[in-house]
């Protein structure tokens, strides 16, 4: 059939992505926001599965996913505009939209804060600050070296101090 | 204002991933399944005789899993011998209702396509043989060691027939001992003589 796994390793996609898909999802809630983190979330996975076969190395999946993630989450911002992806139908799309958001919404300062980041400098402050992940492996997720991570973090949470320090007084 | 306390902050916005993400997880089969990327569902139907797992590739039904295997076993098989793109989907619904029907009594031969992709030469031969043996009617091992052109093989049919990667849907439960004692089944002898008196060939 064209698609034998001939001994990759790899462990089962169904796994995979059981195994991912709270890391992932932790840091797309902060990265794109609540609004657009489902969207994200699948666009990664989708975008895993399509070169899965093809993996060589059955280690470091974490680092690929959040590589993936990553990029997903600058490009969202981007393109502010996203489709609906096909599968999912009106119904589905409204019964999410009605859903609470959980502790937070829209309206919580420190996440109007996050916003206003630049999509590469809030990328690199989630993989930090949220995801506590050692600036070595944010450069590889960033495409991007390790001396302009550490200064998109520390402009951004110099940034976040800045916008947070005028009235919300946590 | 420190850092430490942002980052504090910062989590708490992370915190519904869990549940969140468990929601979303379900999905990508689906997604999987309309862009063409999907190699093998797998999926889960209830039925008179306990959950059984299904496994479906572009080709067919391809496996069918009683309860007491371990479904991160099964999954595990199917990534290494079909493909590693196994994902969770909804869209079998084809292979869980026939199954449903045909346990249920209300279908007596199954219509959807099968992938025989895991088994191989003699074995595979062998369920083609067992797929032949109509709805209530029961062979022997020898009767089908012969009908395959291999009189002496009954001992080889036997273990053809105990790694169907397709129990109920390929009817090996059909096959019996000589003097029409049920015999062995992957899922027990109980399920097989549940079977055979769901098909009326055995009181």
């Amino acid at each position: 059939m064209g698609t034998r796994g001939g001994g990759t390793g790899l462990p089962p996609f169904e796994a995979f992505v059981e195994r991912h898909r709270r890391t992932v999802y932790r840091f797309l809630l902060v990265a794109v926001g609540p609004g657009e983190a489902d969207d994200v979330f699948q666009e990664t996975f989708l975008a895993a599965l399509r070169a899965y076969p093809r993996l060589r190395d059955a280690e470091r999946l974490d680092r690929w996913i959040l590589r993936i993630a990553t990029r997903k989450a600058i490009d969202a911002h981007r393109s502010r505009r996203r489709r609906p992806l096909p599968a999912e139908d009106a119904a589905e799309r409204a019964d999410r939209a009605a859903e609470p958001i959980g502790s937070w919404d829209g309206d919580d300062p420190l996440w109007r804060a996050v916003r206003s980041l630049p999509p590469r400098q809030r990328a690199a402050v989630v993989h930090r600050l949220v995801l506590d992940r050692p600036y070595g492996q944010i450069a590889e997720a960033l495409g991007s070296s390790e001396q302009a991570v550490r200064a998109n973090v520390s402009q951004g949470v110099r940034r976040l101090r800045a916008l947070l320090s005028e009235g919300v007084g946590r | 204002m420190s850092v430490p306390r942002w980052s504090a902050g910062l989590r708490r916005l992370a915190a519904p991933a869990e549940e969140r993400s468990r929601r979303q997880a379900a999905r990508p089969g689906d997604l999987a399944a309309a862009r063409g990327l999907l190699d093998v569902g797998v999926g889960e139907v209830d039925t008179p005789i306990g959950r059984l797992l299904v496994a479906v590739t572009r080709r067919g039904l391809v496996r069918v899993a009683f309860s007491e295997e371990e479904p991160e076993a099964v999954v595990e098989e199917l990534a290494r011998r079909i493909s590693p793109r196994v994902v969770r989907s909804a869209r079998m619904s084809q292979a869980r209702r026939e199954l449903a029907e045909f346990l249920e009594g209300r279908r007596w031969r199954f219509e959807l396509p099968v992938d025989p992709s895991l088994a191989r030469g003699f074995a595979r031969r062998v369920l083609a043989g067992a797929a032949r043996i109509p709805y209530g009617r029961v062979r022997t091992y020898g009767e089908l060691a012969a009908a395959l052109g291999a009189p002496r093989a009954a001992r080889a049919v036997g273990n053809a027939l105990g790694a169907n990667p397709m129990p109920i849907v390929i009817p090996c439960h059909r096959v019996v001992r000589a003097g029409r004692e049920v015999g062995g089944y992957a899922g027990g002898p109980e399920r097989k003589a549940w079977l055979l008196r769901l098909e009326g060939a055995l009181r």
